[in-house]
């Protein structure tokens, strides 16, 4: 062999070793990370917290309840890992999937079951045996396979929220309780020329529009897309709820560009009075009063199917909490679990939240918010919280076969049988 | 400067030969012979080697860069996807083909490869048309300086936006209440509101079109470069000749344009096929399918059903397709030099 080939060799052996000792200075960096909390120093633990909720809060509410928390558990500290609601869901999947997950995370109920599949996350219930928790305190638990991976710490409900002074340009004295009233009043507003009756956002990146503002209707008057925990599309409640959101489609009484459209554009065509009513979260409140102070508005429950008299379901989204199975301090992280879902921290965190406690005992204090809420509350306690995506495999992707199914049939293309045949045959794919 | 060459590297190794036999005659009867010799000979090794790799010392950051950043993740995607379900699977284990039979026989990879073709095509020669008219005109000699100067400054204004910007803009326009429509509709152009992002029937015409009024000032300004060193001597020779306007630019400025059109267009179709944010943002692949693009399908088989592996596949695919683009356009490169 010449030299200058022995030469060559040489080199590339030498890139060789150094890119190993690159990549493998990469992997050990994350194998050794796979606690993901900064370990114990001195005894003391950091726990590290990825969730959206910091900003969604006042500034420094949440590093304040953190401070709290420190003070009552000197040795354990919490690294609080914020960002958007959905950085947050990326970064969770990609920790998820590198083994690098947080200690505890900040879970919405449609990422539970691939979470639990891929086995991210911790088997809660286990944990709360352990510790001898009383899980009757807690107003919900997200189960698969009888074992809880998820709690929700507060909940957001999505009611009907009606303009005040479209409905009674339009001569509709009430907020509408049952379909029937739901689509006059719709058709009156969209008859006065100024607003639409009614907002639905289908868009297809985006495709929470199937669950708060079509599955709703089903829920409402307490039908389910589900039978024994598999999809069940083709139901007579399914189906009467589908038809009704292509009734209003053909009466012409939904704000156009619904097929694009997200939940942020449908807050801001019904704060800027262009449509009459909206199915939407009751944390919009402060920004509409924010966006448009003279926008007088009122909310009321879903209304439900002609003569249903059963109670109504009502949407909500939680904020869920869960501990990564790679955790090396579960015992710790349960501990912050159960800290922000006792019964002052959690009536703290849902007053600074406008939400509602994911702790049976705990009460928002609404002497300072907007007297809205208050109303809220007596529904959401009339009612019932459905949310049959939350738990399910993919549910985005299934929100989002459904939506398709839907525009298609909102196109004119097939009919609502059809959709419902299609997207069950989806669904039970997907599952 | 002293300029090394060769020859002069290759000096000590002829002569190490020599000298190791005059050490073996003058200490044969000792032991320490064959400790010395490779000894010697390692010295006269050292000085040629470090110089041949120290080039390899300098590329070794990039390289491994390259290595680290590309090709281990190039490698690692196409191992996926030979592999059912990674990532959300702890123990995957491989499955040959079978990734690529299901991503390739799934009817929405279809219509989302017509769709980036329609989508590629059209913006590719819309960017080129609008990128040489508007180049030409701030070429023209019928405009002074500082007309030139401020439409040089609007007409590149599109390209100055990043993707969400343009995306959330072009969101607001269309809108149905939006300003496009009330503008339509006060020169009477239309009679009512078209939903121009959430129709089926006009959806993928949107899109395309905000892709185009974003890309096309990246071909007026290199054209319009392009143009600026054409020879002034052609057009005159072309004048004496009799040729009019029009035969000028048939004749003089497409030709001398050519190598900048061919690799722009190549590029710019590269790009295009790989066109996501704008996508996602606008429409999100719908109405129903019909803005979905390979990318926003790979993106939702990923991160919306999980499917790692699929995905991989996907992107394998559009990683193929990428490099029959890009082969070409390094022929031509080649084909220039």
């Amino acid at each position: 062999m010449s030299n200058g080939a022995h030469a060559v060799r040489a080199a590339v052996a030498v890139l060789g070793v150094a890119a190993l000792a690159v990549t493998a200075g990469c992997s050990s960096g994350s194998s050794s990370s796979t606690s993901a909390s900064s370990g114990d120093s001195g005894g003391k633990v950091t726990l590290e917290f990825a969730q959206w909720w910091e900003p969604e809060l006042p500034a420094g509410a949440l590093k304040g309840l953190m401070d709290d928390f420190t003070k009552q558990n000197p040795n354990i500290e919490v690294k609080l890992l914020s960002g958007p609601y959905a950085s947050t869901k990326e970064q969770v999947v990609a920790g998820a999937a590198s083994g690098t997950m947080s200690d505890v995370v900040g879970l919405d109920g449609a990422w539970v079951s691939d979470f639990k599949k891929q086995g991210a996350i911790a088997d809660l219930s286990a944990l709360m045996k352990q510790n001898g928790y009383d899980e009757s305190q807690l107003v919900s638990q997200v189960k698969l396979d009888d074992s809880t991976y998820m709690i929700p710490v507060l909940n957001f409900v999505y009611p009907l929220f009606t303009n005040d002074d479209l409905l009674s340009k339009a001569g509709v004295t009430a907020p509408p309780s049952t379909r029937t009233q739901f689509m006059d009043a719709a058709k009156k507003i969209t008859a006065g020329g100024a607003a639409s009756g009614w907002v639905l956002p289908l868009s297809l990146d985006a495709p929470n529009g199937v669950q708060n503002d079509v599955m709703s209707w089903v829920w409402a008057s307490g039908g389910s897309m589900l039978k024994d925990g598999k999809p069940d599309l083709t139901n007579s409640d399914v189906k009467a709820g589908t038809q009704f959101v292509k009734d209003l489609w053909d009466a012409k009484v939904i704000a156009p560009g619904s097929f694009t459209m997200k939940e942020q554009d449908k807050v801001e065509q019904f704060t800027n009075g262009r449509v009459g009513m909206m199915i939407d979260s009751l944390a919009h409140i402060n920004l509409i009063r924010k966006e448009n102070p003279n926008l007088k508005f009122s909310i009321s429950a879903i209304p439900a199917a002609d003569g249903y008299s059963g109670k109504r379901g009502i949407p909500y989204a939680s904020w869920g909490i869960g501990i990564a199975q790679n955790s090396k301090h579960k015992a710790e992280a349960f501990k912050l679990v159960s800290y922000l879902l006792s019964k002052d921290v959690n009536s703290k965190m849902s007053t600074l939240a406008n939400a509602f406690p994911g702790n049976t005992g705990s009460t928002p204090d609404f002497s300072n918010s907007d007297p809205l809420f208050k109303s809220a509350f007596e529904i959401y306690k009339q009612g019932t919280p459905a949310n049959e995506f939350v738990g399910l495999p993919v549910s985005e992707q299934l929100m989002r076969d459904f939506g398709e199914q839907l525009q298609s049939t909102l196109d004119g293309k097939q009919s609502v049988d059809d959709a419902l045949k299609n997207a069950q045959a989806k669904w039970v794919g997907e599952f | 400067m002293a300029v090394r060459t060769g020859n002069e590297a290759r000096v000590p190794v002829r002569t190490a030969p020599k000298e190791v036999l005059q050490l073996s005659a003058l200490t044969h009867t000792t032991h320490a012979v064959p400790d010395t010799a490779p000894a010697v000979r390692r010295r006269a090794h050292w000085p040629v080697l470090r110089r041949r790799l120290t080039p390899y010392g300098y590329l070794a950051p990039t390289v491994v860069l390259l290595v680290v950043l590309m090709f281990l993740p190039i490698a690692m995607v196409i191992g996926y996807s030979f592999q059912d379900n990674v990532i959300t699977n702890p123990n995957p284990v491989f499955v040959g083909l079978k990734n690529y039979v299901k991503v390739l026989t799934n009817p929405v990879f279809f219509t989302a490869v017509k769709n980036t073709l329609y989508f590629t095509g059209v913006s590719v020669v819309a960017h080129l048309l609008l990128g040489l008219g508007f180049a030409m005109m701030l070429n023209s000699p019928l405009l002074g300086n500082r007309t030139k100067a401020l439409f040089r400054m609007v007409y590149v204004l599109p390209w100055l936006f990043t993707v969400a910007i343009i995306a959330v803009l072009w969101r607001m326009l269309l809108d149905p209440s939006g300003v496009v429509n009330y503008l339509l509709t006060v020169v009477g152009l239309i009679h009512k509101n078209v939903e121009w992002l959430a129709s089926p029937e006009i959806a993928l015409h949107a899109v395309t079109f905000i892709n185009v009024w974003s890309g096309y000032p990246f071909f007026m300004v290199s054209l319009l470069a392009g143009l600026q060193g054409i020879p002034k001597e052609l057009y005159e020779a072309a004048t004496v000749d009799g040729a009019g306007p029009l035969q000028k630019f048939r004749s003089v400025t497409l030709p001398q344009l050519r190598p900048i059109i061919i690799s722009m267009a190549l590029l710019d179709f590269i790009w295009t096929t790989q066109q996501f944010a704008l996508i996602w943002m606008t429409t999100g692949g719908g109405p129903i399918n019909v803005t979905e693009m390979l990318s926003t399908f790979t993106y939702k088989l990923a991160f919306s059903r999980y499917q790692f592996a699929q995905a991989s596949t996907s992107a394998v695919i559009i990683l193929l397709l990428s490099m029959a683009l890009a082969f070409f356009y390094v022929r031509h490169q080649k084909a220039r030099d």
